[in-house]
């Protein structure tokens, strides 16, 4: 890894992050504060790159360079350079980085350079940058020992943060080294073969690492956006907009205002704000607010659920319809057309909310002069959210000076920086620093939700039930177009969040189109963990359910045909099956199987319902689920992940689902807004078959096998097949008349 | 008043509708969500906040959670927790039927609920 991590690097594939990072790129492991005299770094420690910084009582500090949202990045992170610094784990500080792609930017092949915690990718994107920052470091340790012993330096070794002369039988403390160690103006360069070869590995896979923030997390010591107070700052609460576009035709600003405590009443195009002296006063603000919204120039104002369902279904069947191309092999029109027999089916998902426990929240604070502030916040990306609020004060990033907090979870929701933007410009109105926090109401009509979608789905099969052509319709609002438009753009209308699941990479299918009808219809949609794959794979894995039983095979054997050229996904599909004892019938309950490719982590699971015929109330009883994430990191937390995307997954397919009227979301709360409790619990198995393949991603995997897993064990139970997410109860009990 | 007042943030807001348990708090040993309780309703009784329930992070439920590693983003731990105390307090033995029944109400968006479980049956079997 002696060359730039970047290279080449193309600026369009870059999507939404492109504004925000600016173009200063260099190698990801830039130095900083070189050169600088060694009595220094004994007083204040060495920072032998932008990452890590070793102390003289030989605490080491190793910064974390994507945001916890619980899904344990802020242990596996520093990890992975702890292993090849060689460093005693237990004088490890793990610390957030702040926002800053030249030194924390990652390698990923989707965004390369970019600072993002989404999309699975902070432990793939940071693999090598981190092993190699690693590595570095214990170079740099390395020559400053071997100079000043006088000694080759391949004859040190390193272990638990101590350099080893085995031959002199002398030891030294990275501590100790950093107190007259010099580190070099140019770091030294790493190649791949300096690195360990898993097989040397003494901290990555070991079971027994526990993750680094949990302990704050039992004694209400962790600090999350909400939880911050800065000296001077007042209150504000939202009246958020249903939709965007609109404008505050009416409110009762001189009622609100006449609560104590409370000293603006502010019409802005996200809401309306009510600013106060205490939490009390804006809250009473906001419960007394009366707005009547003008919607006339709102894009999104027709929109009702139910209508745009018939607009869907007659724009997916109307040759008229542009629909363009996501994915393509062979012909599948001339092959289903020359077909022996064909399959068509019609299938639907509802929009569905984030509802992360955490609601929306920031706290700005602007200098006098306007022209630079500290924002508190806790964001999945931190150079998108400096460069908005930096838009809205008409500076420039590197003014933003922006504290990263714990998010009380984030699931894709915290990507978009709505929360930062606004308390900037509250701020920049009251001019004192503001603490912006929505209440739960507020975040659910302030939702990025996943879109609603349609599928027309067609197969063929020839005269030998071989299937020979595949066909995916989508109809659905263009997610790319609203939450990356850059990339939106520059791929000339594509959805990559909206289209992930309908490529079919590891099932040997000869023609296969997916197409996709774009709909651009002002929803507010987003990233949902899971993205398109958890509709998408929905939707596929059920119809070829359908296809397996009209070749007449059974589901596994069918998906084991179909990935016979991929012995890693063949791996996980047998390893579920033996784990479920799949082929073993049971009395009054379903099996159902699925397969899932999400960002080249392969998963199969296996589902076991019931149905309450009477309520329609599908009940999971075990849930089997097979992963093969590549390499893995921290195995406890890694089975943690899969857990934490089975229930998310569970709830999506049950019960999640938001309804739109007038463009704006109809739900409120948790109580009509069900999420999955603890008594909808059914037993998980987990099986990680780790294997020395580069790391995937780990935090979204469990989720797109889940529904099509339960319908398919519906459809077997029952002879019907369901074909709209959620498996709803009144939904289930329509579907079984 | 506890969260932006006092200043202890370990005590989180949710719903504020008593829907979802992240705000739960002990007043007299009784678990309540504080969200849905008045100052006049507590004047004269004893409050207790994940800060209290013990000084050194050593209750036994504290002590599971972590050997279960059960947060993940944490923001509903607190309120897991304390309604999981109340739950101790009045049953050393439960059943996980019971332990169900008790904590429905409290949700965990990260799905932590197969570890809360397991912290609540090892915290009764080492109280």
């Amino acid at each position: 890894m002696n060359k730039p991590i970047i290279e080449n690097l193309d600026l369009s594939r870059r999507g939404f992050v492109k504004g925000a990072v600016g173009l200063s790129f260099s190698f990801a492991l830039g130095g900083v504060l070189l050169g600088r005299p060694s009595e220094v770094y004994a007083a204040e420690g060495a920072k032998l790159n932008a990452y890590v910084t070793i102390a003289a009582d030989n605490t080491i500090t190793i910064l974390c360079p994507t945001s916890e949202m619980g899904q344990g990045v802020l242990t596996a992170l520093p990890l992975i350079l702890a292993e090849e610094l060689d460093a005693d784990w237990s004088k490890v500080k793990c610390e957030l980085a702040t926002g800053n792609p030249r030194l924390y930017g990652g390698a990923h092949k989707m965004f390369p350079g970019a600072q993002v915690t989404l999309a699975s990718v902070s432990v793939p994107a940071y693999y090598m940058p981190l092993r190699t920052a690693g590595a570095q470091a214990r170079k740099v340790l390395l020559d400053n020992v071997a100079a000043e012993w006088k000694v080759p330096v391949g004859e040190l070794t390193t272990d638990k943060s101590m350099v080893i002369h085995a031959k002199s039988k002398r030891r030294i403390s990275y501590g100790d080294v950093v107190k007259f160690a010099k580190v070099p103006a140019e770091l030294p360069k790493i190649a791949e073969g300096d690195l360990k070869k898993p097989g040397q590995f003494k901290l990555i896979g070991r079971k027994d690492i526990k993750r680094v923030d949990v302990p704050s997390k039992v004694n209400g010591t962790a600090k999350y956006g909400i939880d911050v107070q800065v000296p001077g700052m007042v209150y504000a609460s939202l009246m958020h907009a249903p939709m965007d576009g609109v404008k505050v035709a009416s409110v009762n600003a001189d009622d609100v205002k006449k609560i104590k405590g409370v000293t603006h009443v502010l019409s802005l195009p996200f809401g309306v704000a009510v600013v106060a002296d205490t939490v009390e006063a804006s809250r009473a603000g906001r419960m007394a607010l009366k707005v009547e919204w003008d919607t006339k120039d709102a894009k999104a104002a027709p929109f009702d659920s139910e209508k745009a369902k018939e607009e869907y279904a007659r724009k997916a069947k109307d040759p008229a319809s542009e629909a363009m191309e996501a994915f393509k092999t062979g012909d599948a029109d001339k092959a289903l057309a020359g077909a022996a027999r064909t399959l068509e089916a019609l299938y639907w998902s509802e929009h569905t909310y984030h509802a992360q426990m955490e609601p929306m929240n920031a706290v700005a604070k602007i200098a006098d002069d306007g022209q630079s502030a500290e924002i508190w916040v806790g964001t999945q990306v931190l150079p998108l959210a400096s460069a908005v609020v930096a838009g809205v004060l008409k500076t420039t990033p590197d003014k933003i000076k922006i504290h990263p907090q714990l998010l009380g979870g984030g699931f894709g929701r915290r990507i978009w920086p709505d929360a930062p933007v606004q308390a900037t410009v509250i701020a920049n109105i009251v001019k004192k620093p503001v603490k912006l926090m929505l209440t739960r109401e507020d975040d659910i009509m302030a939702a990025r939700p996943r879109p609603m979608t349609h599928h027309v789905m067609k197969a063929g099969l020839d005269d030998k039930k071989n299937l020979v052509s595949w066909h995916h319709r989508i109809v659905a609002e263009n997610v790319d177009a609203v939450a990356a438009p850059p990339r939106f753009a520059a791929t000339k209308g594509r959805d990559y969040i909206g289209w992930v699941g309908m490529s079919q990479d590891f099932y040997n299918i000869p023609n296969l189109k997916a197409d996709a009808i774009r709909e651009q219809r002002g929803m507010r949609v987003h990233a949902w963990r899971g993205i398109g794959a958890g509709y998408n794979k929905f939707v596929s894995e059920s119809f070829l359910d359908e296809v397996a039983a009209a070749r007449g095979v059974d589901p596994f054997d069918y998906r084991l045909e179909l990935t016979k050229n991929h012995p890693r996904a063949q791996a996980v599909i047998k390893t579920v099956a033996a784990m479920s004892d799949y082929k073993r019938k049971r009395p009054g309950r379903g099996l159902g199987i699925a397969f899932s490719d999400y960002h080249d982590t392969l998963t199969a699971g296996v589902a076991e319902v019931s149905v309450d015929k009477a309520t329609g109330k599908i009940k999971v009883h075990n849930y089997w689920i097979a992963v093969d994430p590549g390499l893995v990191i921290q195995p406890e937390n890694a089975q943690a992940q899969i857990e934490s995307a089975i229930v998310y997954g569970l709830s999506g397919a049950l019960s999640e689902e938001l309804s739109m009227k007038g463009g704006a979301i109809q739900q409120s709360n948790f109580n009509d807004y069900h999420v999955l409790r603890m008594s909808d619990m059914p037993e998980l198995h987990i099986k990680i078959i780790a294997t020395n393949n580069p790391p995937t991603g780990m935090g979204e995997v469990g989720i797109p096998t889940v529904a099509p897993a339960i319908g398919n064990a519906v459809a077997q139970l029952t002879g019907k097949r369901l074909r709209h997410l959620p498996m709803s109860a009144d939904r289930v009990k329509k579907a079984l008349a | 008043m506890v969260r932006e007042h006092l200043k202890l943030t370990g005590t989180k807001f949710g719903c504020g509708s008593g829907l979802c348990g992240a705000c739960t708090v002990h007043v007299d040993g009784r678990a309540v969500r504080s969200c849905q309780t008045t100052m006049s309703e507590v004047a004269g009784k004893k409050v207790t906040t994940i800060e209290g329930l013990s000084p050194t992070s050593s209750h036994p439920l504290q002590k599971a959670f972590i050997a279960e590693q059960v947060p993940q983003c944490g923001y509903c731990t607190s309120g897991q927790i304390m309604q999981a105390a109340e739950l101790l307090q009045k049953n050393k033995k439960p059943s996980r039927e019971q332990i169900v029944a008790h904590m429905d109400g409290n949700i965990c968006r990260c799905g932590t609920y197969p570890r809360i479980v397991r912290a609540i049956q090892r915290a009764a079997k080492e109280a």
